[in-house]
């Protein structure tokens, strides 16, 4: 299953589906780090929304991809991190620590402009 | 005696999906809060995960429990792997063998209710997990 990618101005937006497997993490990786350099973006939001189970894979996937945009001089927010997931993350000892996060899309948004607003 | 269930081959990373969602839609059908459902569905993968990781191949089974007071789900993941050396260590957070997936055990027995694990070095690895409905 491939997650879509969609450009918006100098960020990104990756929607993730709820069924993902391994593999398509992995390609997703792959696949925001090369957009991020081809476009020169300055930040990413991962909407996890329709994620259902957030498990250890997923989530040190996540933080791989943060960690890996933020070497590129981007930001990388998580937006949309269900109460269950939440929940069920924080039981199994997950976390995603130094990643951002935000209730919604809109609100990602919002906190990348203002990170970026001063540097131009 | 309901015998709602299924059987889930582990092979690949697909398949860790596969019985993860088959759970969901079982924990769902016991009457379980999507609150729980979650829950269980993330210990399945964390199980599915391990044998993935560990034993390449292995089978959750999924059945629905009728208890005289209390309906729940079983879950047992069982392989036929290297098994684990020390079961006690492993029970312990932050161990692992396989690099940085190490959370899985301890975080499954805190996602259920009850927990058990029997392995033994060379013949594999069984674990029978249950949750009750609230």
């Amino acid at each position: 299953m491939e997650v879509p990618i969609l450009k918006q101005g100098e960020f990104l937006i990756a929607t993730f589906q709820a069924a993902l497997s391994d593999q398509d993490l992995e390609n997703l990786r792959r696949g925001l780090v090369q957009q991020v350099v081809k476009f020169r973006s300055r930040g990413v939001i991962v909407d996890v929304t329709a994620m259902d189970v957030m498990d250890s894979f997923a989530s040190r996937t996540l933080r791989e991809i943060a960690h890996m945009i933020r070497l590129r001089g981007a930001e990388t927010v998580i937006v949309g991190i269900q109460p269950e997931v939440a929940f069920a993350m924080v039981q199994l000892g997950l976390t995603l620590e130094g990643v951002a996060a935000a209730l919604d899309l809109e609100e990602g948004l919002a906190y990348l402009i203002e990170k970026f607003k001063n540097i131009d | 005696m309901n015998q709602r269930g299924a059987r889930v081959a582990i092979k690949s990373d697909q398949d860790i999906v596969a019985a993860r969602q088959k759970g969901r839609a079982l924990a769902a059908e016991i009457g379980f809060s999507a609150m729980d459902a979650t829950l269980i569905a993330t210990a399945i993968s964390e199980l599915a995960r391990n044998i993935v990781a560990y034993a390449r191949v292995g089978e959750i089974e999924l059945r629905a429990i009728d208890g005289c007071s209390r309906e729940g789900i079983v879950v047992i993941a069982s392989d036929d792997g290297p098994g684990i050396r020390d079961v006690r260590q492993a029970m312990r957070d932050g161990f692992s063998t396989s690099g940085s997936l190490g959370l899985g055990l301890p975080g499954v027995r805190r996602l259920m209710d009850e927990f058990e694990i029997a392995s033994e070095p060379g013949k594999g690895t069984r674990v029978v997990t249950k949750k009750w409905r609230q």
